[in-house]
């Protein structure tokens, strides 16, 4: 495995969607190499940075209108 | 292909909630999902307020489904359903439709980085890096743990394709496993995947000329 299949193959591998063979493969190129090393930390990294984000706030208009769609399904009955 | 999650004990409870008339519970739902319902309905529908009206036909729909949710799949992939099928329906009337490529990218295929970045065919390891990844924790923590770095993955977020940006979120923002992200926007588990690649890696180059721009 060369530096730039393992740049392709590092979301099958963080993902554990891989066969163990190509998983060795990955494993055995990561121990010789620092680069590739830091690359998947970093994009380790990416995902529990992206993880940290805020929830995206809700305009109050639609977070009424959807009260007002509750309480009228509740009130049903 | 593994099975399609079934609804978890916290999906359970809060559908309990939901039939109960648990108004608190239904916001809860209503302030996680919103954002993502619109989005997914604004893949199939041609604008912002059509896809604001599905996302409203949708939580209608889900309370008046509620007594049938039988908890084969988790409550969110189900809600997603819910949305995407009344957003189909309403996409046909409209008469048009956004092709799969659109909303996935042009760009499944290309490499994730230069090609500047590895050594060429000459030289004495091609393909192998010709500058070295930096260890991101030499970087100081004040940086990796600011605000600016997550308006900066926000933005590169925004800027991706309408479908890699979506499963990014689904999938890193909100924790969903990729399963569930699969049910919900009907994706094979390839190209799920592929989609994640291509964000994430995007979404690492932000990051990257964040840190290095100091």
């Amino acid at each position: 495995m060369e530096c730039k299949d393992l740049v392709e193959a590092v979301t099958a591998y963080v993902e554990g969607e891989m066969s163990p063979e190509d998983r060795a493969r990955f494993d055995h190129h990561l121990a010789l190499c620092d680069g590739c090393t830091h690359y998947l930390a970093q994009i380790r990294e990416t995902i529990r940075l992206t993880g940290t984000l805020d929830l995206e706030a809700i305009p109050n208009e639609q977070r009424t209108a959807l009260q007002a769609v509750f309480r009228a399904w509740a009130s049903e009955r | 292909m593994a099975a399609a999650p079934t609804a978890s004990s916290d999906d359970l409870a809060l559908v309990l909630q939901l039939r109960a008339r648990d108004e608190a519970a239904f916001m809860m739902l209503v302030e996680r999902l919103q954002p993502s319902l619109i989005r997914v309905a604004r893949m199939y529908v041609q604008s912002q307020a059509v896809a604001e009206e599905v996302a409203q036909e949708t939580w209608l729909g889900v309370l008046q489904g509620i007594d049938r949710f039988e908890g084969r799949s988790s409550l969110r992939t189900w809600i997603f359903r819910i949305c995407a099928n009344i957003a189909k329906t309403r996409g046909q009337r409209e008469g048009r439709s956004t092709p799969f490529a659109t909303l996935a990218g042009d760009d499944l295929e290309a490499p994730s980085l230069p090609e500047s970045l590895f050594q060429g065919p000459d030289e004495a390891h091609p393909n192998h890096w010709s500058s070295l990844p930096a260890d991101w924790t030499s970087f100081p923590q004040e940086r990796l743990e600011g605000s600016e770095l997550r308006r900066v993955i926000g933005a590169a977020i925004e800027a991706l394709p309408p479908m890699q940006a979506e499963v990014i979120r689904l999938r890193d923002v909100l924790g969903w496993s990729s399963e569930e992200v699969r049910n919900a926007l009907n994706l094979s588990e390839t190209n799920q995947r592929v989609l994640l690649h291509r964000a994430r890696a995007k979404v690492r180059r932000a990051v990257e000329a964040y840190l290095e721009s100091a």
